[in-house]
Protein backbone atom coordinates (compact mmCIF):
# COMPACT_ATOMS: atom_id res chain seq x y z
CA UNK A 1 0.00 0.00 0.00
CA UNK A 2 1.59 3.58 -0.87
CA UNK A 3 2.61 5.83 2.00
CA UNK A 4 0.44 8.02 3.11
CA UNK A 5 0.68 12.01 2.00
CA UNK A 6 3.32 13.82 4.62
CA UNK A 7 0.55 16.25 5.82
CA UNK A 8 -1.40 12.92 6.95
CA UNK A 9 2.25 11.68 8.61
CA UNK A 10 3.20 15.60 10.03
CA UNK A 11 -1.11 15.29 11.60
CA UNK A 12 0.07 11.87 12.98
CA UNK A 13 3.44 12.41 14.72
CA UNK A 14 1.39 16.02 16.16
CA UNK A 15 -1.39 13.85 17.58
CA UNK A 16 1.13 11.83 19.12
CA UNK A 17 2.77 14.79 20.88
CA UNK A 18 -0.56 15.72 22.54
CA UNK A 19 -1.99 15.32 25.63
CA UNK A 20 -5.88 15.49 23.70
CA UNK A 21 -7.36 12.95 22.20
CA UNK A 22 -6.89 13.64 18.50
CA UNK A 23 -8.50 11.49 15.52
CA UNK A 24 -7.35 11.23 11.64
CA UNK A 25 -9.62 10.15 9.28
CA UNK A 26 -9.12 9.77 5.15
CA UNK A 27 -11.22 12.04 3.05
CA UNK A 28 -14.02 9.30 3.02
CA UNK A 29 -13.94 9.34 6.86
CA UNK A 30 -12.31 5.81 7.41
CA UNK A 31 -10.35 6.20 10.90
CA UNK A 32 -6.74 5.98 9.96
CA UNK A 33 -5.18 6.94 13.79
CA UNK A 34 -5.91 8.18 16.84
CA UNK A 35 -3.81 9.01 19.71
CA UNK A 36 -3.49 7.48 23.07
CA UNK A 37 -5.74 9.90 25.07
CA UNK A 38 -7.93 9.01 21.99
CA UNK A 39 -8.25 5.10 23.11
CA UNK A 40 -9.16 6.05 26.68
CA UNK A 41 -12.40 7.80 24.96
CA UNK A 42 -12.99 5.22 22.27
CA UNK A 43 -12.09 2.18 24.49
CA UNK A 44 -10.17 0.28 22.11
CA UNK A 45 -6.07 0.68 21.43
CA UNK A 46 -5.14 1.71 17.86
CA UNK A 47 -1.82 -1.07 18.21
CA UNK A 48 -5.03 -3.65 18.49
CA UNK A 49 -7.69 -2.03 15.65
CA UNK A 50 -5.41 -0.62 13.33
CA UNK A 51 -7.56 1.58 10.94
CA UNK A 52 -11.36 1.75 11.35
CA UNK A 53 -14.08 1.72 8.29
CA UNK A 54 -15.62 4.90 8.97
CA UNK A 55 -18.71 2.13 9.28
CA UNK A 56 -17.26 0.33 12.42
CA UNK A 57 -15.70 3.29 14.15
CA UNK A 58 -18.94 5.95 14.00
CA UNK A 59 -21.21 3.87 15.34
CA UNK A 60 -19.18 3.64 18.88
CA UNK A 61 -20.12 7.08 19.90
CA UNK A 62 -23.23 8.01 20.89
CA UNK A 63 -24.08 11.80 20.49
CA UNK A 64 -26.88 12.99 22.47
CA UNK A 65 -28.17 16.92 22.74
CA UNK A 66 -28.95 18.21 25.85
CA UNK A 67 -32.11 16.38 26.27
CA UNK A 68 -30.52 13.08 25.86
CA UNK A 69 -32.14 12.61 22.47
CA UNK A 70 -29.40 11.51 19.34
CA UNK A 71 -28.35 13.96 17.15
CA UNK A 72 -27.88 13.00 13.41
CA UNK A 73 -24.65 12.61 12.31
CA UNK A 74 -24.97 15.41 9.82
CA UNK A 75 -24.99 17.93 12.64
CA UNK A 76 -21.23 16.58 13.95
CA UNK A 77 -17.84 18.99 13.08
CA UNK A 78 -16.53 15.89 11.88
CA UNK A 79 -19.28 15.14 9.13
CA UNK A 80 -19.55 18.33 7.98
CA UNK A 81 -15.90 18.91 7.88
CA UNK A 82 -15.68 15.80 5.77
CA UNK A 83 -18.77 17.01 3.80
CA UNK A 84 -17.39 20.56 2.81
CA UNK A 85 -13.63 20.97 3.80
CA UNK A 86 -14.31 23.60 6.45
CA UNK A 87 -13.80 23.80 10.10
CA UNK A 88 -16.37 23.07 13.08
CA UNK A 89 -16.62 23.08 16.37
CA UNK A 90 -19.84 22.08 18.26
CA UNK A 91 -20.81 21.04 22.38
CA UNK A 92 -22.33 18.11 22.90
CA UNK A 93 -23.07 15.18 24.93
CA UNK A 94 -21.47 11.67 24.47
CA UNK A 95 -22.44 8.25 26.67
CA UNK A 96 -19.34 7.01 28.25
CA UNK A 97 -17.89 3.54 28.06
CA UNK A 98 -19.45 3.34 31.44
CA UNK A 99 -22.95 4.16 30.40
CA UNK A 100 -22.89 7.73 32.10
CA UNK A 101 -23.19 10.86 30.16
CA UNK A 102 -20.30 13.26 28.97
CA UNK A 103 -20.51 16.95 27.88
CA UNK A 104 -17.25 17.33 25.50
CA UNK A 105 -16.53 19.39 23.00
CA UNK A 106 -14.97 18.65 19.16
CA UNK A 107 -13.23 20.55 16.85
CA UNK A 108 -12.49 19.48 13.53
CA UNK A 109 -10.84 20.73 10.48
CA UNK A 110 -9.55 19.79 6.60
CA UNK A 111 -6.29 18.65 6.04
CA UNK A 112 -5.52 20.82 3.06
CA UNK A 113 -2.23 19.61 1.59
CA UNK A 114 -0.24 21.77 -1.07
CA UNK A 115 -2.20 22.96 -4.00
CA UNK A 116 -5.36 23.20 -1.37
CA UNK A 117 -5.75 19.10 -2.07
CA UNK A 118 -8.16 17.97 0.81
CA UNK A 119 -6.36 14.76 2.30
CA UNK A 120 -8.56 14.04 5.34
CA UNK A 121 -9.58 15.26 8.10
CA UNK A 122 -8.85 16.13 12.16
CA UNK A 123 -11.17 15.70 14.95
CA UNK A 124 -10.28 16.90 18.51
CA UNK A 125 -12.25 16.13 21.78
CA UNK A 126 -12.69 18.65 24.11
CA UNK A 127 -13.60 17.83 27.72
CA UNK A 128 -16.25 20.70 28.27
CA UNK A 129 -15.25 23.76 29.78
CA UNK A 130 -18.50 24.04 32.03
CA UNK A 131 -18.24 20.33 32.86
CA UNK B 1 22.18 5.61 -16.60
CA UNK B 2 25.74 7.42 -15.50
CA UNK B 3 25.60 8.98 -11.86
CA UNK B 4 28.12 11.55 -10.82
CA UNK B 5 28.20 13.15 -7.45
CA UNK B 6 29.12 16.69 -8.16
CA UNK B 7 28.52 17.61 -3.88
CA UNK B 8 27.90 16.44 -0.55
CA UNK B 9 27.93 18.96 1.90
CA UNK B 10 25.14 20.64 3.68
CA UNK B 11 24.41 23.79 4.48
CA UNK B 12 27.84 25.78 3.50
CA UNK B 13 30.51 25.50 1.32
CA UNK B 14 33.15 24.12 2.84
CA UNK B 15 37.02 24.09 2.22
CA UNK B 16 40.44 22.83 2.93
CA UNK B 17 42.75 19.57 3.65
CA UNK B 18 40.21 17.67 6.29
CA UNK B 19 37.70 17.51 3.78
CA UNK B 20 39.45 16.93 1.30
CA UNK B 21 38.02 13.49 0.61
CA UNK B 22 34.15 13.66 0.65
CA UNK B 23 34.03 17.11 -0.53
CA UNK B 24 33.00 20.33 0.21
CA UNK B 25 30.55 21.83 -2.46
CA UNK B 26 27.04 21.54 -1.58
CA UNK B 27 24.28 19.00 -3.26
CA UNK B 28 24.64 18.40 -6.80
CA UNK B 29 24.40 15.20 -8.91
CA UNK B 30 24.31 14.47 -12.04
CA UNK B 31 22.52 11.68 -14.32
CA UNK B 32 23.39 11.14 -17.76
CA UNK B 33 21.72 8.74 -20.05
CA UNK B 34 21.05 8.64 -24.10
CA UNK B 35 22.56 11.91 -24.48
CA UNK B 36 20.45 13.86 -22.50
CA UNK B 37 20.99 15.21 -18.67
CA UNK B 38 19.99 15.94 -15.42
CA UNK B 39 20.78 17.56 -12.62
CA UNK B 40 19.95 17.31 -9.29
CA UNK B 41 20.29 20.16 -7.46
CA UNK B 42 21.88 23.41 -8.26
CA UNK B 43 24.50 23.34 -4.77
CA UNK B 44 28.09 24.65 -5.06
CA UNK B 45 28.85 21.63 -6.68
CA UNK B 46 27.10 22.55 -9.87
CA UNK B 47 30.49 24.19 -10.83
CA UNK B 48 32.53 20.91 -10.99
CA UNK B 49 29.32 19.76 -13.51
CA UNK B 50 31.16 18.39 -16.68
CA UNK B 51 27.93 19.71 -18.50
CA UNK B 52 28.35 19.35 -22.19
CA UNK B 53 30.26 15.95 -21.37
CA UNK B 54 27.84 13.52 -23.20
CA UNK B 55 25.19 16.06 -24.04
CA UNK B 56 23.66 15.55 -27.34
CA UNK B 57 20.54 17.66 -27.08
CA UNK B 58 20.82 21.54 -26.53
CA UNK B 59 18.90 20.82 -23.13
CA UNK B 60 19.76 20.66 -19.45
CA UNK B 61 16.61 19.85 -16.83
CA UNK B 62 17.97 21.10 -13.20
CA UNK B 63 15.54 19.16 -11.17
CA UNK B 64 15.41 21.32 -7.60
CA UNK B 65 14.42 19.28 -4.37
CA UNK B 66 13.61 22.67 -2.65
CA UNK B 67 14.89 26.20 -2.69
CA UNK B 68 17.19 26.30 0.22
CA UNK B 69 20.54 28.24 -0.10
CA UNK B 70 22.76 24.94 -0.26
CA UNK B 71 20.63 23.45 -3.54
CA UNK B 72 20.26 27.22 -5.67
CA UNK B 73 23.81 28.79 -4.51
CA UNK B 74 25.22 27.48 -7.62
CA UNK B 75 22.54 28.23 -10.17
CA UNK B 76 24.16 31.39 -11.02
CA UNK B 77 27.66 30.13 -11.76
CA UNK B 78 25.92 27.71 -14.21
CA UNK B 79 27.47 28.48 -17.35
CA UNK B 80 24.73 27.45 -19.78
CA UNK B 81 22.64 29.46 -18.25
CA UNK B 82 24.35 32.49 -19.99
CA UNK B 83 24.33 30.65 -23.49
CA UNK B 84 21.44 32.14 -25.99
CA UNK B 85 21.70 28.30 -27.55
CA UNK B 86 20.49 26.49 -24.64
CA UNK B 87 17.44 24.99 -23.57
CA UNK B 88 17.00 25.15 -19.83
CA UNK B 89 14.32 23.24 -17.84
CA UNK B 90 14.01 24.23 -14.28
CA UNK B 91 11.84 21.82 -11.91
CA UNK B 92 10.77 22.91 -8.41
CA UNK B 93 7.95 21.91 -5.74
CA UNK B 94 5.30 24.42 -6.05
CA UNK B 95 4.70 26.18 -3.08
CA UNK B 96 0.92 27.62 -1.65
CA UNK B 97 1.83 31.16 -1.82
CA UNK B 98 4.33 32.11 -4.69
CA UNK B 99 5.29 30.84 -8.22
CA UNK B 100 8.62 28.98 -8.71
CA UNK B 101 9.88 32.45 -10.75
CA UNK B 102 8.92 34.36 -7.20
CA UNK B 103 11.13 32.32 -5.32
CA UNK B 104 13.64 31.55 -7.29
CA UNK B 105 14.74 35.48 -8.63
CA UNK B 106 14.55 36.24 -5.02
CA UNK B 107 18.63 35.22 -5.15
CA UNK B 108 18.73 35.43 -8.64
CA UNK B 109 18.18 39.28 -8.90
CA UNK B 110 20.01 42.18 -7.12
CA UNK B 111 21.71 42.53 -4.39
CA UNK B 112 22.14 38.93 -4.29
CA UNK B 113 23.09 38.66 -7.66
CA UNK B 114 24.16 40.75 -10.27
CA UNK B 115 21.77 39.12 -13.09
CA UNK B 116 17.78 39.05 -12.65
CA UNK B 117 16.60 35.83 -13.89
CA UNK B 118 14.89 37.42 -16.42
CA UNK B 119 17.97 38.39 -18.48
CA UNK B 120 19.31 35.20 -18.59
CA UNK B 121 20.22 34.71 -22.30
CA UNK B 122 19.19 30.93 -22.10
CA UNK B 123 15.65 30.01 -23.32
CA UNK B 124 14.41 29.16 -19.43
CA UNK B 125 11.60 27.31 -18.71
CA UNK B 126 9.97 26.69 -15.48
CA UNK B 127 8.18 24.04 -13.87
CA UNK B 128 6.50 23.44 -10.77
CA UNK B 129 5.89 20.09 -9.67
CA UNK B 130 4.85 18.53 -6.19
CA UNK B 131 3.60 14.59 -5.85
CA UNK B 132 4.20 14.28 -9.98
CA UNK B 133 5.35 12.33 -13.16
CA UNK B 134 7.06 13.41 -15.87
CA UNK B 135 9.14 11.84 -18.74
CA UNK B 136 12.57 13.84 -19.47
CA UNK B 137 13.97 11.89 -22.51
CA UNK B 138 14.57 8.56 -21.75
CA UNK B 139 14.26 9.22 -18.29
CA UNK B 140 10.69 8.30 -16.47
CA UNK B 141 10.07 10.78 -12.81
CA UNK B 142 8.73 10.69 -10.01
CA UNK B 143 8.82 13.60 -7.57
CA UNK B 144 6.93 13.72 -4.06
CA UNK B 145 6.85 15.93 -0.87
CA UNK B 146 8.97 14.80 1.47
CA UNK B 147 9.42 16.04 5.24
CA UNK B 148 12.19 19.20 5.55
CA UNK B 149 11.23 22.51 6.36
CA UNK B 150 9.76 24.39 3.13
CA UNK B 151 8.38 22.96 0.20
CA UNK B 152 10.51 20.19 -0.85
CA UNK B 153 10.49 17.08 -3.09
CA UNK B 154 12.30 14.05 -3.50
CA UNK B 155 12.82 12.11 -6.55
CA UNK B 156 12.97 8.85 -8.32
CA UNK B 157 14.43 8.58 -11.53
CA UNK B 158 13.89 5.42 -13.82
CA UNK B 159 15.90 4.50 -16.78
CA UNK B 160 15.60 1.00 -17.94
CA UNK B 161 14.76 -1.49 -15.13
CA UNK B 162 16.92 1.30 -13.34
CA UNK B 163 16.07 3.44 -10.63
CA UNK B 164 18.45 6.65 -8.72
CA UNK B 165 16.11 7.96 -5.63
CA UNK B 166 17.55 11.38 -4.72
CA UNK B 167 16.60 12.59 -1.11
CA UNK B 168 19.66 14.54 0.14
CA UNK B 169 17.68 16.95 2.71
CA UNK B 170 14.77 14.53 5.07
CA UNK B 171 13.88 13.94 8.28
CA UNK B 172 11.61 10.92 7.96
CA UNK B 173 12.23 10.30 11.99
CA UNK B 174 10.18 13.81 12.88
CA UNK B 175 8.40 13.07 15.59
CA UNK B 176 8.10 11.36 19.27
CA UNK B 177 8.18 7.87 17.78
CA UNK B 178 11.02 8.11 14.80
CA UNK B 179 10.83 6.16 12.02
CA UNK B 180 7.34 4.33 12.30
CA UNK B 181 7.69 0.53 11.32
CA UNK B 182 4.38 0.71 9.34
CA UNK B 183 6.08 1.71 5.93
CA UNK B 184 2.78 4.19 5.16
CA UNK B 185 3.45 6.37 7.71
CA UNK B 186 7.34 7.27 6.58
CA UNK B 187 7.55 10.18 4.36
CA UNK B 188 9.40 9.54 1.23
CA UNK B 189 9.12 5.50 1.65
CA UNK B 190 7.53 5.25 -1.90
CA UNK B 191 10.12 7.62 -3.74
CA UNK B 192 13.31 4.89 -2.45
CA UNK B 193 11.35 1.94 -2.59
CA UNK B 194 13.66 -1.19 -4.06
CA UNK B 195 16.18 1.55 -5.52
CA UNK B 196 18.85 0.49 -7.07
CA UNK B 197 20.67 3.80 -5.54
CA UNK B 198 19.55 5.63 -3.11
CA UNK B 199 21.36 8.85 -1.87
CA UNK B 200 19.69 10.06 1.41
CA UNK B 201 20.20 12.60 3.90
CA UNK B 202 22.44 12.04 6.79
CA UNK B 203 23.97 14.87 8.30
CA UNK B 204 24.31 14.02 11.94
CA UNK B 205 25.05 11.30 14.26
CA UNK B 206 22.08 10.25 16.90
CA UNK B 207 23.33 12.56 19.48
CA UNK B 208 23.60 15.66 17.14
CA UNK B 209 20.08 14.33 15.77
CA UNK B 210 18.59 14.14 19.23
CA UNK B 211 19.02 18.05 19.81
CA UNK B 212 18.74 19.30 15.89
CA UNK B 213 15.29 17.45 16.03
CA UNK B 214 13.26 19.29 13.72
CA UNK B 215 15.70 20.85 11.44
CA UNK B 216 14.97 18.86 8.91
CA UNK B 217 17.69 16.28 8.61
CA UNK B 218 18.76 13.08 9.38
CA UNK B 219 21.00 10.69 11.05
CA UNK B 220 23.16 8.41 9.72
CA UNK B 221 21.27 5.68 11.48
CA UNK B 222 18.03 6.70 10.83
CA UNK B 223 18.88 7.19 7.01
CA UNK B 224 20.04 3.43 7.06
CA UNK B 225 16.75 2.71 9.06
CA UNK B 226 15.06 4.47 5.91
CA UNK B 227 17.19 2.51 3.49
CA UNK B 228 16.58 -1.06 4.83
CA UNK B 229 12.54 0.06 4.96
CA UNK B 230 12.68 0.93 1.45
CA UNK B 231 14.61 -2.37 0.68
CA UNK B 232 17.37 0.01 -1.51
CA UNK B 233 20.37 -2.16 -3.16
CA UNK B 234 22.87 0.61 -2.33
CA UNK B 235 22.73 3.63 -0.17
CA UNK B 236 24.82 6.82 -0.68
CA UNK B 237 24.79 8.67 2.60
CA UNK B 238 25.21 12.82 1.96
CA UNK B 239 24.52 16.34 3.01
CA UNK B 240 27.31 15.80 5.45
CA UNK B 241 27.62 18.19 8.45
CA UNK B 242 30.05 21.73 7.63
CA UNK B 243 31.73 20.93 10.96
CA UNK B 244 32.34 16.98 10.16
CA UNK B 245 36.13 16.52 8.64
CA UNK B 246 36.55 13.35 6.80
CA UNK B 247 38.30 12.08 10.12
CA UNK B 248 34.99 12.75 11.64
CA UNK B 249 32.82 11.15 8.94
CA UNK B 250 34.88 8.25 8.69
CA UNK B 251 34.48 7.63 12.67
CA UNK B 252 30.65 8.47 12.51
CA UNK B 253 30.29 5.18 9.41
CA UNK B 254 32.57 3.05 11.57
CA UNK B 255 30.08 3.53 14.59
CA UNK B 256 26.80 2.93 12.47
CA UNK B 257 28.39 0.01 10.84
CA UNK B 258 29.27 -1.51 14.50
CA UNK B 259 25.37 -0.83 15.23
CA UNK B 260 23.63 -1.63 12.15
CA UNK B 261 23.12 -5.54 10.93
CA UNK B 262 22.16 -3.94 7.42
CA UNK B 263 22.41 -6.63 4.58
CA UNK B 264 22.77 -3.91 1.63
CA UNK B 265 25.82 -1.51 0.89
CA UNK B 266 25.70 1.52 2.26
CA UNK B 267 29.13 4.40 2.03
CA UNK B 268 29.36 7.89 2.43
CA UNK B 269 29.31 10.20 -0.85
CA UNK B 270 31.38 11.74 -1.95
CA UNK B 271 32.63 14.50 -4.39
CA UNK B 272 33.44 12.62 -7.75
CA UNK B 273 31.96 9.18 -7.62
CA UNK B 274 30.71 7.88 -10.60
CA UNK B 275 27.91 4.93 -11.02
CA UNK B 276 27.14 3.36 -14.00
CA UNK B 277 23.73 1.54 -13.93
CA UNK B 278 24.11 -1.24 -14.96
CA UNK B 279 27.63 -1.96 -13.33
Amino acid sequence: MPAYEIEIILNRQLADCLSIPVFITDRKGNLIYYNEPAEEILGRRYEDTGEMPVESWATIFKPLDEDGNPLPPDGLPLVKTLKDCYPYHRSFWIESLKGKKEKISVTSYPILGRNSKFLGAVAIFWQSKDE
Amino acid sequence: MKINIRGVRGSIPTSGPEVKHYGGNTSCAEVTAEGWKLVLDGGSGIRNLKWAEGLEQKRIDILLTHLHMDHIQGLGFFSPLFDPAMEIHIWGPSSSTHTLHERLSLYLSPPLFPVHIRDLPCKLKLHEIGNSKFEIGPFKIRSGYIIHPGPTVGYRINHDSFVFTYIPDHEPALGVSGILKDRRWVSGIDLATEADVLLHDAQYSPEEYSIKTGWGHSSMDDAVLFASMAEVKRLLMAHHDPAHSDEILDHMLLEVKERSNASFSYELAAEGMEILLPA
